[in-house]
């Protein structure tokens, strides 16, 4: 029996909220007063698509013992265009080069597909485990739109035959060249069509039959269907869907519209691992759709084992970890959408990277991974030649060892507002891990004062720098505090 | 251990440019002026140099690499001349070169010469080092400031410090090296500051505000050595020789193993026991003089009197305090103001804070003179707490 195994979620910690975006615009477009409501998540300067994705996979494996043979990574804002996403995602995961993986997007229903491609190549045989990611950070011209409906977020699922969540039912796609928006290749934003063609013409014919087509192959009666699945920006047009597919009005799951905003590519995903953190018991039936240039539905089951299963990080939790972001200036800077000076020192960043270095140390950089000492057992960063620990040193001992899952305290810090960052101060400082080892790191997602010797911090995979003239985006890993949710987040 | 160098070189002649922001000067221009003065206090001719030592740092702003811009600035006599690069510490090792060379016997007079020009590159502050193609992917984004900022997150958890009292002490750190730096006409910043000033600067990096930090500016300094008998035959009198010079380098055991605390110096322990033994000095908080330490941040001078074995461990904010290290206290640091108000043109100061000593010891100090010194100490320290560079080089009367 196929289905979803696992899954883990992830929500950028910062969200900015609705009324200072309206704020920044209203002079322009009294019209605006009205979506003051809510907040969107909102990346730091050092996320991404992959970084997010990275995290939510994190999460989810962290909640199976499978492992991955194939993993699928769908987004429309992934940071390469030619050089495989996926494969930044696995090897910072660690999954080994014994691994099938493709990057999926062009298409704002590619969570879907994804989802749909990764069960059927387990059901296939070809793959006893998938691990199907999402992740989107869309950028949007300053005043859009999409600037107050979208949000930032990733979603992973593992996909197998044993014991699964959620057991797959049927699915059924169509492809209509109905271009509601576009991106073309070379362009950086979004050119969207009206609201109200996009709803008529397009969600209200393309969807229901699909939607009927999907629930006939499955065998379900709409009115019987448990939870219905619909990400839009277009909010009234999901109940108006669901009303004339013959979908009970309880079905419709909550978008997540006030707390998130819509997070493109993911969001079908991230509504899914909602829902199933809030309201799916054994037995229920689920719909998922992903709209785009057609229609992507999948029926998905929930069985016994759902009860049993404890997300390592899921959407709800991520949704409660918040730090509420009222400068929208500070969305600006963050998302390159205004002109700053950034002075000299930022420069710096701009040097060539060496990718037969990058190559070289993958393992290392990408998938935080140093070495144990084979003869005196002293973990360390880097894995070098000769160990580090004065009264060993021996030379060749080491196997590698990630660091990723380690917990570590901060020793020494500072905040730094000299050198260059986006986000000053630079909080950075030596952690020593628990079981052993330590390293000089930057600090990330802390807020002024937050930094004290002695505070718990976790590792996240981050943007550690950007070669603008070049367009790569270096990845490493940084320390984050570990907060008690109640304690640190801010209520709404 | 070996038997060391102690009192087997002699300084001939010393000299040192203006430090400061030297808009109208190059790094050739600051060469000259420290190797002139040099070359006066020697009283020898170009053509009774062996050879010669030549630090820099930077070589992207400065002069590029080799020792190729030190022979043509100087029009040497086609001699050797080898530059050395150890971080902030580039200046002693020059020294060191020069000093071994006449320790050795290859060399009757050898010459070391340290420059940087830091001002030509458009902002304050040093430019940042990309360490190599796979440091800057995975190392901190951070500055000088920062990364020795972090020795005071660490001392005051060790030594149970609060903020308030340690930003005092280090306040009185810099204003002490003010004071000094406004008798001396070398030095870049000559103006006295208060504590207050100290304490409401802008903040660089916690707990470092402005006046903790030392200064950027241009300069370059110059040591001609050669053995006592050869300084006695060319007439010199009073003549001050080298007791001990010693380098300790991190190998990565503070920055990558559990067992350094991140309070200290590991490095310069080391480097001060080992100099301490070559110069026969058992017990350093009586018999130094005087010194100059490596104040590149105030917080490195009050960890580093620690380190030196001048005050006790943990003691060092009393001693401040108390004016220990004061112009009138038993052991003055930094008495021509320090990196301070010289400010810290990286290849020069090992070799300038050498020329106060020397100068010191001569009795030529000036203003600042203090009363028979006999035994200097210059501490100069490059790189980061985590992994450094440590000098240490004693100098005093030779008997």
């Amino acid at each position: 029996m196929v289905g979803i195994t696992a899954f883990g979620g992830y929500v950028p910690r910062l969200r900015l909220a609705r009324k200072a975006i309206v704020a920044a615009h209203v002079w322009a477009d009294p019209g605006l007063k009205g979506k003051a409501r809510g907040e969107r998540s909102m990346c730091n300067w050092d996320e991404d698509a992959v970084t997010m994705g990275v995290e939510a996979a994190r999460n989810c494996l962290a909640s199976t013992t499978s492992a991955p043979q194939l993993l699928v990574f769908a987004s429309t804002s992934a940071p390469f265009s030619d050089r495989q996403n996926a494969g930044v995602i696995g090897t910072a995961l660690s999954l080994g080069e014994d691994l099938a993986s493709i990057d999926v997007g062009a298409s704002q229903r590619a969570g879907v597909s994804a989802l749909i491609q990764g069960i059927a190549a387990v059901r296939s045989g070809l793959y006893q485990n998938a691990l199907v990611v999402a992740a989107d950070k869309r950028r949007t011209k300053a005043a859009s739109p999409g600037e107050l409906a979208f949000g930032d977020a990733a979603a992973a699922v593992t996909i197998g035959n044993d014991a699964p969540l959620l057991e797959f039912v049927a699915a059924h796609s169509a492809t209509v060249d109905f271009v509601d928006h576009f991106r073309a290749a070379t362009e950086t934003f979004d050119y969207t069509w009206e609201e109200r063609w996009i709803r008529d013409e397009g969600l209200a014919k393309i969807v229901p039959p699909v939607i009927t087509k999907v629930l006939g192959k499955a065998g379900i009666a709409p009115a019987a269907l448990t939870h219905f699945i619909m990400p839009s920006t277009i909010g009234r047009a999901v109940l108006g869907i669901a009303r004339q597919a013959g979908i009970a009005e309880a079905a419709v799951c909550d978008n997540l519209d006030a707390v998130c905003g819509e997070t493109g590519t993911a969001h079908p995903l991230v509504m899914l691992l909602h829902t199933l953190e809030t309201r799916v018991r054994p037995g229920d039936t689920i719909l998922v759709l992903g709209f785009g240039q057609g229609c992507d539905a999948v029926v998905l089951r929930a069985t016994a084992a759902l009860a049993a299963f404890n997300s390592a990080g899921g959407i709800v939790a991520a949704l409660e970890n918040r730090q509420e972001e009222t400068n929208y200036q500070k969305y600006l800077a963050f998302n390159d959408l205004v002109t700053l000076e950034k002075g000299m020192r930022a420069e710096r960043d701009d040097y060539k990277t060496a990718l037969t270095v990058t190559y070289r140390k993958r393992d290392m950089l990408l998938g935080l991974v140093g070495g144990r000492c084979t003869q005196c057992d002293t973990l360390q960063f880097p894995r070098t030649e000769i160990c580090v620990n004065p009264q060993c040193k021996a030379m060749h001992t080491q196997e590698p060892f990630s660091f990723r899952d380690e917990r570590a305290t901060v020793l020494t810090w500072s905040a730094d507002y000299l050198t260059y960052t986006a986000d000053p101060p630079s909080h950075y400082g030596m952690i020593t891990f628990d079981n052993g080892g330590r390293f000089m790191t930057d600090f990330t997602d802390v807020t002024v004062g937050e930094v004290d010797v002695g505070i718990a911090v976790r590792m996240m995979f981050r943007i550690k720098s950007f070669d603008h003239s070049r367009g790569f985006v270096r990845y490493f890993w940084k320390a984050v505090p570990v907060r008690a949710i109640s304690e640190h987040s801010e209520a709404a | 251990m070996a038997r060391g160098i102690k009192d087997k070189v002699a300084i001939l002649g010393m000299g040192c440019s203006q430090f400061g922001e030297r808009w109208e000067a190059g790094a050739e221009e600051l060469m000259v002026e420290a190797f002139a003065e040099a070359m006066t206090d020697a009283g020898i001719d170009q053509s009774q140099i062996d050879a010669a030592w030549f630090s820099t740092h930077y070589e992207e702003i400065n002069v590029g690499k080799g020792g190729l811009p030190l022979s043509i600035a100087l029009r040497l006599p086609n001699i050797a001349v080898t530059r050395v690069e150890n971080f902030c510490a580039s200046g002693s090792e020059a020294f060191r070169g020069a000093v071994y060379a006449v320790a050795a016997g290859a060399c009757d007079i050898a010459l070391a010469v340290g420059v940087e020009k830091l001002k030509d590159t458009g902002y304050g502050g040093l430019p940042g080092n990309l360490g190599g193609t796979l440091t800057p992917q995975w190392g901190a984004n951070g500055s000088a400031p920062g990364n020795f900022a972090q020795l005071a997150s660490a001392y005051r958890a060790k030594h149970r410090v609060n903020r308030d009292d340690l930003k005092r002490a280090i306040a009185h750190v810099s204003v002490k090296s003010h004071a000094n730096g406004v008798k001396n006409p070398k030095a870049h910043l000559r103006k006295a500051i208060t504590e207050a000033d100290a304490l409401n600067a802008p903040m660089i990096a916690e707990p470092l505000g402005l006046f903790d930090c030392c200064g950027v500016s241009d300069g370059a300094a110059a040591a001609i050595v050669t053995t006592p008998e050869i300084a006695r035959r060319l007439g010199k009198h009073n003549i001050v020789s080298v007791k001990a010079l010693q380098l300790a380098l991190s190998n990565g055991s503070e920055s990558g193993h559990n067992s350094w605390d991140g309070s200290y110096f590991h490095t310069t322990r080391i480097a001060a026991s080992k100099a301490y033994k070559e110069a026969g000095i058992n017990k350093p908080r009586d018999q130094v003089s005087m010194f100059e330490c490596h104040d590149c941040f105030s917080i490195t001078e009050l960890v580093t009197m620690e380190d030196l074995q001048l005050s006790p461990e943990g003691g060092a904010i009393t001693d401040v305090m108390n004016g220990f290290y004061d112009a009138t206290g038993p052991i003055p640091c930094q008495i021509d103001g320090g990196l301070k108000c010289f400010g810290h043109p990286i290849g020069a100061s090992g070799i300038r804070m050498l020329y106060e000593m020397y100068l010191q010891l001569q009795g030529r100090a000036g203003p600042r003179q203090l009363a028979k010194p006999s035994i200097g100490m210059t501490h100069n320290l490059g790189g980061s707490p985590m992994s450094n560079v440590a000098a240490v080089c004693i100098i005093g009367a030779f008997d």
